[in-house]
């Protein structure tokens, strides 16, 4: 039998070959067959995981309550010191230089990332905008949303801060961050599903373990990440009823 | 136990007067007109038992409320409750977790050195095996035009 595994459709894609050396690596230590299938988008994802096909998964904050109500998954580590983070940023030369000054009407670029966008809008509220009061401008990537405010075609920017930091300096330049959020704790969490749940203790070990040998070290360097941490069942919870606060 | 404020705490000038908090407790506020600016980014984070004793806070918590982390634990969430704000608000908020549902509303808090700030806040009841186990309440930043409401319409519900 094989199981599936994915990954949140934000995952950077310089990281992408590092999933799939990822899950060799799990697949050898586990001795599980494991799939990884990845999804361009986030409805994709989700219908796959309504399906019941997937086994295990790095999943977006947004859909950690689905995930764990619905579906029965339950948490198995974050990656260290990765907490999401969103940043409001509007172009250099704007006359804005505080989110109360916006106006309804405010073109807002964003990505599908759907815990970035919901702490973008929360940042957005002390200027009364809203998602029924502003003009979205979706755009694929990160890079695009700051190519529309570089051009004038959006006049607020809703960045995953890690992404903001990896534009290059002259793009950040001509940028002006008006809101860095400081919430700390939400992230993205490595999920199993209910069929691979007699392994969770074993694969919760080898991952906490993952970081002491080499060969580890060097795939998670592969993710861009350094240690994998354990998250227990009542700190996901916790970070579910916090989403759930903001998700109003 | 909520102890009266003291006003060795207090920064500025004050008036005083003796608030009637919930299960008859009655505490003696001492208050101030200065507000803090919620900061930006920023969220309020904190978590109480079903009878609303506060078991966890986070690091804005502290530094917007002015307590010590430890004063903070085991305090009632009533520790905030600032004299501008009607009862009926809090009744509310109560009735509506205790339904099991989420509450929201804009709230004026009170901090130990007797001053104010501003909050929007969430609170839901936090279900653990179909159990109510406590309430999480998380504050964001709110818009100058809802407080300017709430100013205006807080002193009519007492």
């Amino acid at each position: 039998m094989s199981f599936q595994f994915t990954v949140s459709p934000d995952f950077t894609p310089d990281h992408l070959s590092g999933w799939y050396i990822f899950n060799t690596w799990l697949q050898k230590q586990t001795g599980i067959a494991i799939h990884l299938e990845m999804y361009n988008d986030f409805q994709g994802q989700r219908d796959a995981i309504q399906a019941d096909t997937v086994d295990l998964i790095y999943a977006n904050p947004f859909d950690a309550a689905m995930l764990v109500r619905e579906k029965g998954f339950l948490p198995l580590v974050k990656a260290e010191g990765a907490a999401d983070e969103a940043l409001i940023v509007v172009n250099a030369d704007s006359a804005i230089n505080d989110v109360a000054d916006l106006k309804p009407g405010t073109r807002v670029a964003y990505t599908e990332d759907p815990d970035v966008r919901l702490m973008g809008m929360i940042m957005l509220e002390p200027g009364d905008l809203n998602n029924n009061n502003i003009v979205p401008v979706l755009a694929d990537n990160y890079v695009l949303v700051a190519k529309h405010l570089l051009k004038v075609e959006a006049d607020v920017g809703i960045f995953l801060a890690g992404a903001y930091d990896d534009l290059s300096a002259m793009v950040k330049n001509q940028l002006k961050v008006l809101v860095r959020s400081q919430i700390s704790v939400i992230h993205h969490a490595l999920m199993i599903g209910p069929r691979l749940q007699e392994r969770r203790e074993d694969i919760q070990n080898l991952l906490v373990e993952m970081s002491n040998d080499d060969k580890g070290r060097g795939v998670l360097q592969s993710l861009g990440f350094t240690v994998w941490q354990k998250v227990d069942n009542e700190e996901m919870e916790f970070m579910i009823d916090l989403m759930d606060t903001l998700n109003t | 136990m909520i102890a009266d404020m003291n006003a060795k705490d207090i920064v500025g000038d004050y008036q005083e007067v003796s608030l009637q908090l919930y299960g008859s407790v009655k505490r003696k506020i001492l208050y101030t007109q200065i507000e803090t600016p919620y900061p930006d980014g920023k969220l309020i984070v904190s978590t109480t038992n079903p009878e609303g004793i506060i078991t966890h806070v986070n690091r804005s918590f502290v530094e917007m409320s002015g307590y010590r982390e430890e004063e903070l634990i085991g305090a009632p969430h009533s520790i905030l409750r600032h004299p501008d704000m009607p009862p009926a608000a809090f009744k509310d908020l109560w009735d509506t977790v205790q339904r099991g549902e989420k509450w929201q509303g804009f709230v004026k808090n009170l901090r130990k050195d007797g001053g104010y700030y501003w909050v929007k806040a969430t609170v839901i009841p936090n279900v653990r095996a179909g159990k109510v186990v406590g309430y999480t309440s998380v504050r964001r930043k709110p818009s100058r035009s809802k407080i300017e409401e709430c100013c205006k319409l807080y002193p009519t519900l007492f």
